[in-house]
């Protein structure tokens, strides 16, 4: 079936990025942010962890493919680096994959050091490819950049932390300490993009679903966490379990968080006239924009 | 230089949308897909109702968000400003349908018929297979502008050299011409009253005018 809309004049939702494109941001995120905890605090265990990173990057890279209309011309993906953030992050990705796996397999510091670098460039396209999208309210925001680099990185240190704990135990506190300050960062970055997004007058519909979103993101996959991860550093015993439910809940409430942004939050930007036509003798009218938290002008 | 144009003039617009069907015609669309639309916009409570017809498409921006963000290079504009689509660089990775503020481009995978027993002779004769898995949209039916034109006609005045949409219109509320021109007719109508753009304060500098008021 055809997705193509009839003339509505209210914003209504996307139908071109579905749950597949909102997994590359997910995997993307998580994977980036895992390159990095492994490079900070991987230790001897970064080279495995740089692989499950990798398989994260590429699992999301392989849906936005799949998702494509022409896959077989991918390859163009790669021709317009002046200007698209998705030419750019594809570009980073070839790179990154090789430094990645290089440190994996030679196990030598600066090339995890490398490829964290280039993680860090792709999470940083990831934020600027929705920020370019001009034509949907929730992404073009400027602060769904620092939002889109906090929660990769929440995501990716918590399932460092969790995997680290489950292995054996974090004897360094530090990555618990460095996860209590990104989910606080994730947390500001939320409330930041929230305020501009209402500020800037969005569609209601993207308001209403950030709006149901936004308790059980901040309780459950901010605030919780970072309480279990505080709590975790002053018990004796219990603290690996503590870890493990805390780095699992940064990972997957940041996903449920891009899923809700990419997948069920982004209304377009509808039509709107800012005065209505004057015939005859009419007097001048305000003018109307049909599902916005902001009438016309506003 | 020339810099292509359009005036719709919402006072005289009745919403009959032969623009839509007449563009439907000519570049053979699908089902569901309308690169001319126009939307029924009604205002306030009874009795006091406002109806308005907008008709509405690309908007063949100077500044098209669809062509940054494009990673293909599909997109581009010339240098007469109509913003066009490269079916064979095209992806089909819709990146250019979230970054278009105006709802102007589709994407269709599936082949599709007005009737459920299969395509008429018409849509048989007009299929082409190009134009699935991509981007398209509102063209300002640029083959027909460089037509009229290698024939020495006059875009806007010259039904052979205009947009169908334009040549259509059973009220004449749209005006096509070359904005560069001073005495073009888009350029005199443009003068001569007063409009505005749509979604002007995202900084796509689109090109179509839409004509409210007299000066």
């Amino acid at each position: 079936m055809n997705r193509n809309q009839p003339a509505s004049v209210k914003p209504w939702h996307q139908t071109n990025w579905d749950w597949r494109a909102a997994l590359n941001f997910i995997c993307g995120g998580t994977g980036t942010g895992l390159l990095v905890a492994a490079a900070l605090f991987g230790g001897a265990a970064y080279p495995w962890l740089a692989l499950v990173a990798l398989a994260f990057v590429g699992f999301g890279l392989f849906w936005v493919w799949m998702e494509i209309g022409k896959p077989w011309r991918a390859i163009n993906v790669f021709f317009h680096p002046h200007t698209s953030w998705m030419t750019r992050e594809s570009i980073v990705a070839g790179p990154l994959f090789l430094a990645a796996l290089a440190a994996a397999a030679t196990g030598k510091g600066w090339l995890i050091v490398l490829a964290a670098l280039l993680a860090l460039a792709f999470l940083y396209c990831q934020g600027r490819i929705l920020k370019a999208s001009k034509g949907i309210p929730a992404w073009r925001a400027p602060a769904i950049v620092p939002l889109v680099i906090a929660t990769g990185l929440t995501e990716g240190m918590g399932v460092a932390a969790a995997a680290l704990a489950a292995a054996g135990g974090l004897a360094d506190r530090t990555p618990i300490i460095v996860l209590v300050v990104l989910l606080v960062a994730r947390e500001i970055a939320w409330r930041r993009y929230r305020s501009a997004l209402a500020a800037s007058g969005a569609p209601r519909g993207t308001l209403d679903v950030l709006g149901r979103m936004h308790r059980p993101f901040s309780v459950a996959g901010n605030w919780a966490p970072a309480l279990l991860l505080a709590a975790s550093l002053l018990v004796q015993s219990g603290a690996g379990g503590l870890t493990i439910i805390a780095g699992a809940a940064a990972a997957l409430f940041g996903w449920y968080a891009k899923f809700t942004i990419v997948a069920r939050a982004a209304f377009n930007q509808g039509f709107a006239l800012p005065v209505l036509p004057i015939r005859g003798k009419g007097e001048r009218v305000p003018g109307a924009k049909p599902g916005w938290q902001k009438p016309a002008g506003g | 230089m020339t810099r292509w144009a359009m005036a719709i003039d919402l006072r005289a617009c009745v919403g009959c949308q032969t623009c839509t069907t007449a563009c439907r015609h000519t570049n053979a669309t699908p089902p569901g897909v309308q690169w001319r639309k126009v939307l029924d916009l009604e205002q306030g409570e009874f009795p006091d109702v406002k109806r308005t017809f907008v008709p509405v498409g690309c908007m063949h921006c100077a500044d098209p968000p669809c062509m940054h963000v494009c990673p293909s290079t599909a997109t581009k504009q010339r240098a007469d400003g109509i913003v066009t689509i490269d079916y064979d660089l095209c992806i089909g990775c819709g990146y250019c349908a979230v970054a278009c503020p105006y709802q102007a481009r589709h994407i269709v995978h599936e082949r599709e018929f007005a009737y459920a027993d299969g395509p008429t002779k018409s849509e048989e004769a007009r299929f082409d297979e190009k134009r699935m898995s991509v981007a398209t949209k509102c063209t300002w039916c640029v083959d027909r502008i460089d037509s009229g034109l290698a024939k020495g006609l006059k875009p806007g005045v010259d039904p052979d050299a205009t947009p169908a949409c334009v040549n259509s219109c059973i009220a004449n509320a749209y005006t096509f011409g070359d904005l560069d021109d001073p005495q073009s007719n888009v350029s005199q109508k443009v003068r001569g009253t007063t409009w505005f753009r749509m979604h002007e304060e995202l900084g796509t500098d689109p090109h179509i005018f839409y004509v409210w008021d007299e000066k």
